[in-house]
């Protein structure tokens, strides 16, 4: 009986020790439960900080997975009516001006988005931590007054745009509230900093950002959520080429 | 004295014939290269002023950090009142507005889906049927086909580009590229006809489309990234265009205001100015080539007549005359024998200049390979500093050579002159 509780102890001392400390490829599959969302809707806000004055635009984004989006700039005027429609990793931009749908590919990718910190690679290429990357814990820190685990996540193949990112994963909530994302070289490229969290539909979602391209002048680049929802239906035709021209 | 040289030198052909025409080649040889050099250096500066620097350059300060970029998002903005000032100010230039942007043309096919995509290097000029322009850019006796925009939308692309996109007069296009915020930014416009500058730079890969077109789609109603000015004259004169620079800065630039103007003179820009100096540099170093090779065929030659004229030299010397005076008569021979070249070698230097440009020299097929700004015939420009150049190197070369074989004449001793003048 004796020897029976012992081993009963071991075992409830060990879940106690897991359970405490997840390894790195938990933490980052956690993350992408929570980050990668079926079916959204969202009204959001970018704004430019450049390095002689600020833009804010403001869009309507539909997604479903990874692997689909479809967004429509409301605002400003100038901007009004332009449309991105992403199918897998094909991106294709249309102009109400010209009337023209052009795809976005090679070094286009590389260009950003409307001036602001973000590539269109960047908005191609969403990211799934646990499929994308190996993840090692750096160490355990606190960031903004929250505990957090400071993971290096390597890239598991050479296509993926940053090779390698250090990122600031809350320890409640499992999403990053800062991030660093580099070149293979080892070139710091961009810095990612959340600086709002909200809970919708149940998940853990940041909702302000600042992008920072850190080889540009500028003062980065705020992607604010105005609203969004979770998990509603979205008809199929939006993420049809067809839309980009209604 | 003098009489005495020049008998001496004109009743001996054998001191003055070849040495003169030494003296004379490379005096006409000297002319030309510098005149050569100085076309050379007139033509890249017409050309690096006509299209890509002006005879200065007001940017702001942001922009000419890093000026080579085209960077137009550091475009200066809201300076139309200021620029009527300056213009008020410096009666003396003649002020374009131009913008240098790079964009991606974009060819649909009849669904108006991209058939072919092709870089290119975009400029925006004023483009009415007035402006000084279309003269400046020589813009009429570039085109290859089809008229100048005439409207709105039109667009001429170069004769490279045209065919590599398979595009006729009248078709359709777009360009693809960033406003001034960073904005993707598409517009159409008409093909209405090709060029061809004979820069290969721009031949590659440029369009030429109407200022206010170019403004409207890339944001820039308020903003100016590059305004161009001109001597009225046309000739580029350095000392004119920096002082009105430096007056320009000192009034309206400020160095703690990245977005303040600045106006660059066409040495000032880029690598123009090292490129320019390495030219002067060069005809100064072509003359001590000369100088030195030169200098040595005629202390040969001053040797060989050392030897011819020992015994005159001995009896010189047997009759009282000193060694220094013996040696200073030589190189006053030198001098004379040089003026005669060097007058001899301006006239064919002359003749020689003068001759070339009735045809000139056609780079077109090597400027096809580099990216040099110059025109494709080149011709030489004959001026007081080649004239001069050339003559000094025939003087110096003449006395130099002189100056050494001379020497010889030290080496004589008194005690030996007349055992030597009886053999």
């Amino acid at each position: 009986m004796k020897k029976h509780i012992i081993t009963l102890g071991i075992m409830l001392f060990c879940m106690v020790l897991f359970a405490q400390k997840p390894n790195a490829a938990d933490i980052i599959r956690e993350m992408s439960k929570n980050l990668v969302t079926e079916n959204t809707k969202a009204t959001t806000k970018m704004v430019v900080h450049s390095r002689r004055s600020s833009r804010t635009m403001e869009m309507l984004n539909y997604s479903s997975g990874k692997d689909k989006s479809f967004s429509e700039y409301l605002s400003p005027p100038r901007e009004k009516g332009t449309k991105m429609l992403k199918l897998d990793n094909q991106l294709w931009i249309y102009d109400p001006t010209s009337d023209r749908t052009i795809q976005i590919s090679g070094n286009m990718l590389k260009q950003s988005v409307m001036g602001s910190d973000l590539s269109y690679e960047d908005m191609t290429e969403d990211t799934d931590y646990a499929k994308d990357y190996n993840a090692e814990i750096l160490e355990e820190s606190k960031y903004d007054g929250r505990e957090v685990w400071i993971l290096k996540l390597s890239a598991k193949r050479n296509d993926v745009s940053y090779q390698m990112r250090k990122t600031y994963v809350d320890k409640e909530r499992y999403i990053p509230l800062y991030e660093e994302w580099y070149a293979k070289n080892g070139k710091l490229l961009k810095t990612y900093k959340v600086s709002e969290v909200k809970k919708i539909s149940g998940r853990w979602q940041p909702t302000k950002i600042l992008f920072k391209d850190e080889l540009k002048t500028g003062k980065g680049t705020e992607y604010i959520v105005v609203k969004m929802e979770i998990g509603i239906k979205i008809p199929e035709h939006i993420f049809s080429r067809a839309s980009l021209r209604k | 004295m003098l009489k005495f040289l020049l008998k001496g030198i004109f009743r001996d052909r054998h001191r003055w014939f070849f040495p003169i025409l030494i003296v004379m080649f490379s005096v006409a040889i000297m002319i030309f290269f510098s005149a050569f050099i100085s076309g050379f250096q007139l033509s890249y500066i017409r050309q690096s002023a006509r299209f890509s620097n002006g005879h200065a350059k007001v940017v702001s300060r942001a922009y000419a950090e890093v000026l080579d970029m085209k960077h137009y998002d550091l475009a200066l903005m809201d300076i139309e009142e200021e620029f009527e000032k300056w213009k008020m100010r410096y009666p003396q230039l003649e002020w374009f507005e131009r913008i240098n942007f790079g964009a991606l043309l974009d060819v649909p096919d009849e669904f108006g889906e991209t058939k072919t995509q092709v870089d290119v290097i975009g400029m925006a000029v004023d483009l009415d049927e007035d402006s000084a322009e279309i003269d400046r850019l020589q813009l009429t006796q570039a085109l290859r086909k089809g008229h100048l925009p005439q409207a709105r939308g039109q667009i001429l692309l170069s004769d490279l580009v045209a065919e590599k996109i398979e595009a006729d007069l009248g078709d359709s296009i777009t360009l693809m590229g960033s406003t001034m915020f960073g904005v993707m930014t598409l517009r159409n416009f008409e093909v209405v006809g090709t060029v061809e500058f004979g820069i290969p730079a721009l031949d590659r890969g440029a369009v030429l489309a109407e200022l206010e077109d170019v403004r409207e789609m890339l944001d820039m109603q308020d903003a100016k990234s590059e305004i161009f000015c001109y001597l009225k004259d046309e000739e580029y004169d350095l000392k004119t265009v920096t002082q009105i620079a430096n007056d320009f800065n000192s009034r309206y630039s400020d160095e703690e205001d990245e977005f303040s103007p600045l106006m660059l003179s066409l040495h000032d820009q880029g690598s123009l100015g090292s490129i320019l100096s390495l030219y002067d540099h060069s005809q100064f170093w072509m003359s001590i080539g000369f100088i030195v090779i030169i200098g040595i065929v005629l202390w040969n030659m001053g040797l060989l007549n050392g030897i011819r004229r020992y015994s005159e030299n001995g009896i010189r010397l047997a009759i009282g005359e000193s060694k220094g005076q013996v040696y200073a008569s030589l190189l006053m021979e030198a001098l004379i024998i040089g003026i005669a070249g060097c007058v001899l070698g301006i006239a064919l230097g002359i003749l020689f200049c003068n001759s070339f440009n009735k045809v000139g020299m056609d780079l077109s097929l090597y400027n096809k390979s580099t990216n040099m700004m110059s025109e494709n015939v080149l011709y030489t420009v004959l001026n007081p500093r080649a004239i001069i150049t050339g003559s000094l190197t025939g003087l110096f070369a003449s006395i130099l050579g002189s100056a050494l074989a001379g020497t010889a004449i030290y080496k004589r001793q008194i005690s030996q002159l007349f055992k030597e003048l009886e053999t």
